[in-house]
C-alpha cells in the first residue's frame, strides 16, 4: 500500500441527506459524488490519489491532527496542532428545515469548511483539484471575480468561493496560501447546482448562521430518538450514520456511500455499494423503530413499497434512490483503485442475480412496521400475498445467496431460513387478522417443508452444527440469524452447538467473525456486521448477559476514531476494509444495542422480582 | 382582432414555448428555469417560486402575443414564418437585452461586480443567458421561433 494514501479508517464522513463527502484526518476532501450518492464523483482521489481529484486544507508545518463530531451532528470537527499553533477546521453540509429553506436561498448542494485559528500563528495551505467524471476530465476553472470560481459540466455548475485569494495550481487547480492569528476565521464554500439561476451564497455572517442551522436540525434529528440503553454514544452515531445514508427525497436507505474501496488491498473484490438493498429492509427497519425515528422508518417503508410495485411478484436485490434498477456494472479502466486495489468498479451486477431471501427481509420489514395496526389496506395485502406466493413457487430454487457469490447458484440456508420467514410473518399477520384472502393451508404446508428442510438438511451431524448450505459442511455466521428470526431458539442445543462451532471455525480475533469459512480460508477481513450478530445471538439467550457485553465491547473496539465502521476488518491490524462507512454493519450495532437493551431490562426485572 | 383566436393561440403558443424551455432544461440543455427565475422575484422559496413563475410565464406568453397579433394586423399577414421572424427578434431581444438587465431588476440576483450578498445570492443570466449554460441562447431562439410561428400560422386576422 503506498505511504501517501490515509487509511480506510482514517476517513470521517459528512453529508447532505442526498450526497457525502469522505473527509481524511489530514483534511483532504477525497470522495464527493453530486447531485446524488451514485453520481461522478468530482473529488475520487480515494479511489486514485493522482488523478481522482481532492480539496485539501493543511498547514505549512507537520501537525497533529485529532477529530471528532460536534455532538449529536454530522458535523466534524478536525484540529491541527503545531509546535507555533493551532487550527480547527469545521466541515459541514448545510441542512435545515423546509420552513427555514422559504424563508431564505439555499443552494441545491453546499460543503462548507471553516478555518478557526485558535493558537499561536499559522500558515495555512489549501489546493482545490476538481477533476469532473471519476476523475476523466481535469475541468476548466473560470475565474468570474466576485462571483467566485466556476466550473461548468454541463448541464451542471459547481461554484468555489473564499474570502482569500486563491490561484491557478500547477495541478491546474487552485490554490492558496494564507496566514492566521489567534481568533482569524476564513471560510470556504462549495456549491452545486443544476437549475439557472444558480444559488451563490455569500461567506462571512452567513457561514456562522448555517452552521447554527446544520447543528440545530442533526440534533434535533438525533432527540427523535429514545435510546437510553448501553453504547448510546455508538448508537447515537449509527443512527446518524444511517441518516447520512438515507435519500431525503424518497426515504431510500444505501449501503454505502463509496465505490470500490477494497475488501483485500491489492485484491479484486471492489463493489460499488451506492445503492439500497432490499437485505437491508428488516434490519433497517426494527432499528429505525427500536430507536424511535419513526418518520424515518416510515420513509423507508414508503420507499420500499414504491420500489418494489414496480417490479413485483418479482423483487430486485438492489435499487437506485428512486426504486429503478442502477445501470449495468462497469469497470473505470482509468482509475488505480484504493491502493492499487483494481478494478474499479460503478453500478453493481448483483441487480440481476436471484437471491430469495429478499422476500423475507421485505415481508418481515412489513410486519415489524405495521404490527400494532388493525388491517393492512388492500394494495399493501396485493403486495404481500404476492410475495408468499413466489415464495411458494420457488422456495426450492438454488439461488446467489446473502454474500452474493457470483459462481454458480447454490442452496443456501440463510436463502431457505428467509423463505420460512416470509411464510411464517404472512401467517402470523393473517392470524392477527391483518391481512385476509392468503391460501392459508399452501402457506403452512410450505413453512412446515422449509422447517422440515433446514433441520434435516442444513444441520450437520459430524459437525454438530447448521451450515451454509443444504447437506454442506461449511460454516456461514448467517446461520447465527436462525435465532434472530424466530426460527431456533438461541438456547437450543442446536444453536448452542452451532454457535461454539462458529466460534471454533470463524472467529480471528475477540469480536469479529468471518462471514463463512470459505472467505476466511481466502485470508479476507472479518465481516463486521457478523460480531454484532454473534452479540444479538448472545443477548438473545445464545450466552450469558456478561458474554454478550463483553463480544460487544470488543466488536466496537474496531469502530475509527469517530465511531465509524466499514465493511470489513482485517484481523491482523484491525484496519478498515471495504466499501466506508457501511450502513449494514451500523444496522448491526444499533440492533445489537436494542437486543443487550432489551436483554438488561428482563435481567433487571427478574432481579426485582427475585 | 379576434380575440377569440388570440386567446386559443396565445394560449397554445406558451404552452409550447413552456414547454420547450421546461425540456431542454430537462435534457439538459441548458440549466435556465424561466418559472424559477421568475418566481424568485417574489420570494425565496424554491417550490413556492417555481409555482408563481410557471403562472407568470404563462400571464407574459400571453400578453406577448397580443404584440405579434398587433403587428400581424399592422401588416395585414400573419403566416407561420412571419411570426417565426417576430419570435426570433424577441429572442435576440430577450438574450441580448432583457436577461442581462435582469439583475437591475430582480431583488435577488447578484451582482457581479460586487459579488452575492445575503439578500441577493442568485446566479447572473450574463450575456446571451450564457451563465447558465452555452447553448442557452439556442433553446431560447428555437422555443420564441416555434411560439411565433404556431401565432402566425393559426391566427386568423379576420
Amino acid at each position: 500500500m503506498s505511504m501517501e494514501q490515509p487509511k480506510i479508517q482514517d476517513y470521517a464522513i459528512i453529508g447532505d441527506g442526498r450526497s457525502a463527502a469522505l473527509i481524511s484526518n489530514r483534511g483532504s476532501i477525497d470522495w464527493l459524488c453530486w447531485p446524488r450518492f451514485d453520481s461522478a464523483s468530482i473529488f475520487g482521489a480515494i479511489v486514485d490519489a493522482k488523478i481522482g481529484g481532492d480539496w485539501s486544507i493543511r498547514l505549512s508545518q507537520d501537525s497533529q491532527t485529532t477529530r471528532r463530531y460536534i455532538d449529536n451532528t454530522n458535523v466534524l470537527e478536525t484540529e491541527f496542532a503545531t509546535s507555533s499553533g493551532k487550527i480547527v477546521v469545521t466541515d459541514f453540509m448545510p441542512v435545515t428545515s423546509e420552513e427555514q429553506k422559504k424563508k431564505r436561498l439555499w443552494p441545491e448542494h453546499e460543503l462548507i469548511r471553516w478555518v478557526k485559528c485558535e493558537q499561536g500563528e499559522v500558515q495555512l495551505i489549501v489546493d482545490l483539484n476538481p477533476r469532473l467524471d471519476y476523475g476523466r476530465v481535469a475541468p476548466k476553472i473560470k475565474d468570474t471575480g466576485k462571483l467566485g470560481w466556476r466550473i461548468y459540466s454541463e448541464p451542471y455548475v459547481f461554484t468555489f468561493r473564499s474570502e482569500i485569494e486563491f490561484g491557478r495550481s500547477s495541478a491546474g487547480g487552485l490554490s492558496a496560501s494564507v496566514a492566521l492569528k489567534p481568533g482569524e476565521t476564513v471560510a470556504f464554500s462549495f456549491t452545486f447546482s443544476s437549475e439557472g439561476p444558480a444559488v451563490i451564497p455569500p461567506l462571512g455572517d452567513l457561514v456562522a448562521k448555517k452552521l447554527e442551522l446544520t447543528i440545530d436540525w442533526w440534533r434535533r434529528w438525533a432527540a427523535q430518538g429514545n435510546y437510553d440503553g448501553p453504547y448510546r454514544r455508538q448508537v447515537i452515531r449509527s443512527a446518524l450514520v444511517l441518516k447520512l445514508l438515507s435519500y431525503a427525497p424518497s426515504g431510500a436507505i444505501i449501503a454505502a456511500p463509496t465505490t470500490s474501496l477494497p475488501e483485500r488491498i491489492g485484491g479484486d473484490l471492489n463493489w460499488d455499494y451506492r445503492f439500497a438493498w432490499l437485505r437491508d429492509a428488516a434490519f433497517t427497519v426494527r432499528a429505525l423503530f427500536g430507536l424511535g425515528y419513526k418518520d424515518d422508518a416510515d420513509a423507508f417503508v414508503n420507499w420500499l413499497l414504491h420500489a418494489t410495485r414496480l417490479t413485483r411478484p418479482k423483487l430486485r436485490v438492489l435499487y437506485d434512490v428512486f426504486g429503478e434498477s442502477p445501470l449495468a456494472e462497469r469497470v473505470l479502466d482509468h482509475l488505480r483503485g484504493y491502493a492499487d486495489s483494481r478494478p474499479v468498479r460503478v453500478g453493481n451486477e448483483a441487480r440481476v442475480q436471484l437471491q430469495l431471501d429478499i422476500y423475507g427481509e421485505v415481508v418481515d420489514a412489513v410486519s415489524h412496521f405495521f404490527r400494532k395496526q388493525r388491517r393492512l389496506d388492500r394494495e399493501m395485502q396485493k403486495m404481500l400475498r404476492q410475495c408468499g406466493e413466489y415464495v411458494c413457487e420457488h422456495w426450492r430454487e438454488p439461488d446467489s445467496g446473502i454474500w452474493e457469490y457470483r459462481e454458480e447458484q447454490r442452496h443456501y440456508t440463510h436463502s431457505r431460513l428467509l423463505c420460512w420467514v416470509t411464510l411464517d410473518r404472512l401467517l402470523q399477520m393473517h392470524e392477527r387478522g391483518q391481512i385476509s384472502g392468503i391460501p392459508a393451508d399452501k402457506f403452512r404446508d410450505a413453512r412446515h417443508q422449509i422447517r422440515r428442510e433446514i433441520e434435516e438438511r442444513a444441520w450437520n451431524d459430524r459437525l454438530q452444527s447448521y451450515t451454509q448450505l443444504l447437506e454442506g459442511d461449511t460454516l456461514d455466521a448467517s446461520v447465527l440469524l436462525l435465532a434472530l428470526h424466530g426460527f431456533e431458539d438461541a438456547t437450543s442445543t442446536r444453536m448452542q452447538q452451532t454457535h461454539r462451532c462458529v466460534r471454533e471455525r470463524l472467529v480471528p480475533a475477540p469480536g469479529l467473525l468471518h462471514r463463512d469459512e470459505p472467505s476466511a480460508k481466502r485470508r479476507e477481513g472479518a465481516f463486521a456486521l457478523c460480531g454484532f450478530w454473534e452479540v444479538d445471538f448472545l443477548a438473545r439467550g445464545g450466552g450469558s448477559l456478561e458474554e454478550a457485553e463483553t463480544t460487544f465491547r470488543q466488536a466496537l473496539a474496531y469502530a475509527n476514531d469517530v465511531d465509524l465502521f466499514a465493511e470489513e476488518v482485517d484481523a491482523k491490524n484491525g484496519d478498515a476494509l471495504g466499501n466506508f462507512p457501511q450502513g449494514f454493519t451500523h444496522l448491526g450495532v444499533i440492533n445489537a444495542a436494542l437486543s443487550l437493551r432489551d436483554r438488561e431490562e428482563r435481567a433487571h426485572k427478574l432481579d426485582r422480582q427475585s | 382582432m379576434n380575440w377569440t383566436s388570440w386567446l386559443l393561440w396565445g394560449f397554445a403558443s406558451t404552452v409550447v414555448l413552456t414547454s420547450i424551455l421546461a425540456g431542454s432544461q430537462g435534457i439538459g440543455m441548458t440549466r435556465m428555469n424561466i418559472p424559477y427565475l421568475l418566481g424568485t422575484i417574489f420570494t425565496p422559496d424554491r417550490d413556492r417560486a417555481k409555482f408563481i413563475g410557471i403562472f407568470l410565464h404563462f400571464l407574459n406568453g400571453w400578453i406577448f402575443s397580443l404584440i405579434y397579433v398587433a403587428t400581424f394586423h399592422a401588416l395585414g399577414r400573419s403566416t407561420w414564418w412571419f411570426g417565426g421572424l417576430i419570435g426570433l427578434v424577441q429572442a435576440i431581444f430577450v438574450l441580448a437585452v432583457a436577461l442581462p438587465a435582469l439583475p437591475a431588476l430582480h431583488p435577488r440576483i447578484a451582482n457581479e461586480q460586487y459579488g452575492p450578498t445575503v439578500a441577493r445570492q442568485l446566479e447572473p443570466p450574463g450575456f446571451l443567458g450564457l451563465h447558465y449554460g452555452i447553448r442557452t441562447p439556442i433553446s431560447v431562439v428555437v422555443a420564441h421561433v416555434i411560439f411565433g410561428a404556431i401565432l402566425g400560422a393559426f391566427y386568423s386576422i379576420k
